[in-house]
């Protein structure tokens, strides 16, 4: 028992023990976390993904500041039951532009990452005008209120740079456009081809059906984008996941 | 430095530590811990050859069973196909006016049709399909573009006033408060209530019935029960979509009214439209 009897000596000099005890759990860490960083499947590459226009990143704030994480998760598993009801299971890449993550970790409502193009917007609005009116047994709170908001894109010049800092890959041209973007892409009648051009498959509508862009329509403008930009069709999943 | 002796009555040595003349002795852990911690680590060797583990430069090692989630998920799913895929042939392929005398295709199409309308219809036209404001109900016999099980499977496939299915059903009834004046909108919502039934002001009425000749029957039909090829709502039922008090009759002829449905053709299968056509169809309404 020669060999079991050296952990006296860890045991015995608080410094030499502080120091093994680091290096074990720094092993948890290199094997766990840091490939996350080099592994090129850790994000596998998919077409469609882009970053979000103007007016779906401010509908994300709203997303986060209503705590709306904290009862609906944008993360399909992959299991049967939930690919059957939500769709295609989440990609890695479908979060890249996050920052943070909306993963979320409880489901009291349903999973929304899949939510986009699923209903109409005027659903959205009733929805959120007053949740009970479309689903009865729903236990939503109302975000009436949203649509009283107006906003006008003042700051979010500001907000496309600071995503930008973090990784985002915001070109020149859509943070010098970025308040133009994000008012004419809730109004149908405006000129929005260069838009659609900087952000392709972006709904572009007045979504609260009320003249004026109101955190209604930031907050439905992302909801009607989530999960619909990879395109499925080009995608062939890796099967080592 | 602690002291280390030797305890007289066990013969086992001390930690060195004493506590108000309390000694504790440094006896080794129990053979049975450090057998299952032992066992733990050979099962953890295991664990790491039979499963994907180690990260790689490129990828981690994929482990000798060549488990993937995805791999999981996608043969369950196609196990489950699988099972099903006589019946969803047939339901595919299906006549729906004939799928009544085949009882175990049509149990099939409304227990798959039932899955199908909780998942995707339930959120506008509610869990029990009697809709809302603004959403149809579909328990009724009240159908605007029609009610035979082949009709509903047309209107699920191509939807409504969408813009992603260029044979979308497709209606828009003019927004009145454009080309009337609001008192000709007020005659003629009394005259839509006389038509359904309601209270209303008989001169009123009267003139309002000129102007719905003039401007509703073309659609609404002159006796106002509607037509099914336009998608015109009846005007003499009971049945409303957006309520039927003076007030909402005179926001719908004034701003028109009306819903989206999305094309579920785009969506879903051939033999889940039919199944959930089924389903509604025999929620009681169907002709």
């Amino acid at each position: 028992m020669g060999f079991l009897d050296k952990h006296q000596i860890l045991e015995r000099s608080p410094t030499l023990l502080l120091v093994a005890t680091f290096a074990v759990v720094s092993v948890g860490g290199i094997v766990e976390i840091a490939p996350l960083f080099y592994l090129e499947n850790t994000i596998e590459k998919v077409e469609g993904m882009r970053p979000y226009s103007p007016l779906e990143l401010t509908g994300r704030d709203i997303y986060v500041r209503e705590g709306c994480y904290t009862c609906h998760s944008q993360m399909i598993r992959p299991m049967r039951d939930e690919v059957e009801r939500y769709g295609h299971y989440s990609l890695a890449a479908e979060s890249m532009y996050d920052h943070p993550f909306q993963w979320g970790s409880k489901r009291t409502g349903p999973d929304v990452a899949r939510v986009g193009g699923r209903y109409s917007d005027a659903w959205h609005v009733d929805h959120l005008n007053d949740p009970q009116s479309v689903v009865p047994e729903s236990i939503m709170p109302k975000y009436a209120f949203l649509g009283r908001t107006p906003i006008d894109g003042e700051f979010v010049q500001d907000l496309l740079e600071t995503h930008r800092i973090v990784g985002v890959p915001y070109t020149d041209e859509m943070i010098a456009n970025a308040q133009a973007d994000f008012i004419v892409q809730a109004d149908p009648d405006g000129d929005w081809d260069a838009m659609v051009e900087r952000y392709p498959k972006a709904v572009v509508s007045n979504f609260d059906s009320a003249p004026g862009v109101t955190e209604m329509d930031a907050l439905v403008a992302y909801l009607q984008m989530l999960g619909t930009l990879v395109d499925f069709s080009t995608f062939t999943p890796d099967e080592s996941r | 430095m602690t002291k280390h002796e030797t305890d007289e009555a066990t013969g086992v040595d001390t930690t060195g530590h004493e506590w108000d003349g309390i000694k504790e002795l440094n006896n080794p852990l129990p053979r049975w811990w450090l057998w299952c911690l032992y066992l733990t680590i050979i099962w953890g060797i295991g664990y790491m050859i039979a499963y994907p583990a180690w990260p790689m430069i490129s990828g981690a090692t994929k482990g000798v069973l060549g488990y993937s989630t995805r791999g999981e998920v996608a043969a369950e799913i196609s196990r489950f196909e699988q099972q099903n895929a006589d019946l969803r042939e047939s339901l595919t392929q299906v006549d729906l006016s004939l799928l009544k005398d085949d009882p175990d295709l049509q149990r099939f199409a409304y227990a798959n049709g039932a899955a199908v309308f909780r998942t995707n219809c339930s959120q506008c036209h509610g869990s029990g399909a009697a809709g809302g404001l603004g959403y149809p109900n579909l328990l009724d016999d009240d159908w605007l573009w029609g009610g035979a099980i082949q009709d509903i499977a047309y209107s699920i496939d191509h939807g409504i006033r969408n813009e992603t299915d260029a044979d979308a059903h497709w209606s828009q009834m003019p927004a009145y408060g454009e080309v009337l004046s609001s008192d000709e909108i007020d005659s003629a919502v009394q005259y839509v209530l006389q038509l359904s039934g309601g209270e209303f002001d008989v001169e009123m009425a009267s003139a309002g019935a000129v102007i719905f000749e003039e401007q509703c029957s073309a659609c609404h039909g002159a006796d106002g029960k509607g037509s099914r090829d336009v998608g015109a709502p009846n005007l003499t039922d009971a049945i409303w979509l957006y309520g039927s008090d003076t007030a909402a009759l005179t926001e719908t002829v004034t701003n028109a009214r009306f819903g989206v449905m999305p094309a579920w053709g785009q969506r879903l299968t051939r033999s889940d439209i039919n199944a959930v056509a089924a389903y509604v169809h025999g929620l009681g309404g169907g002709e």
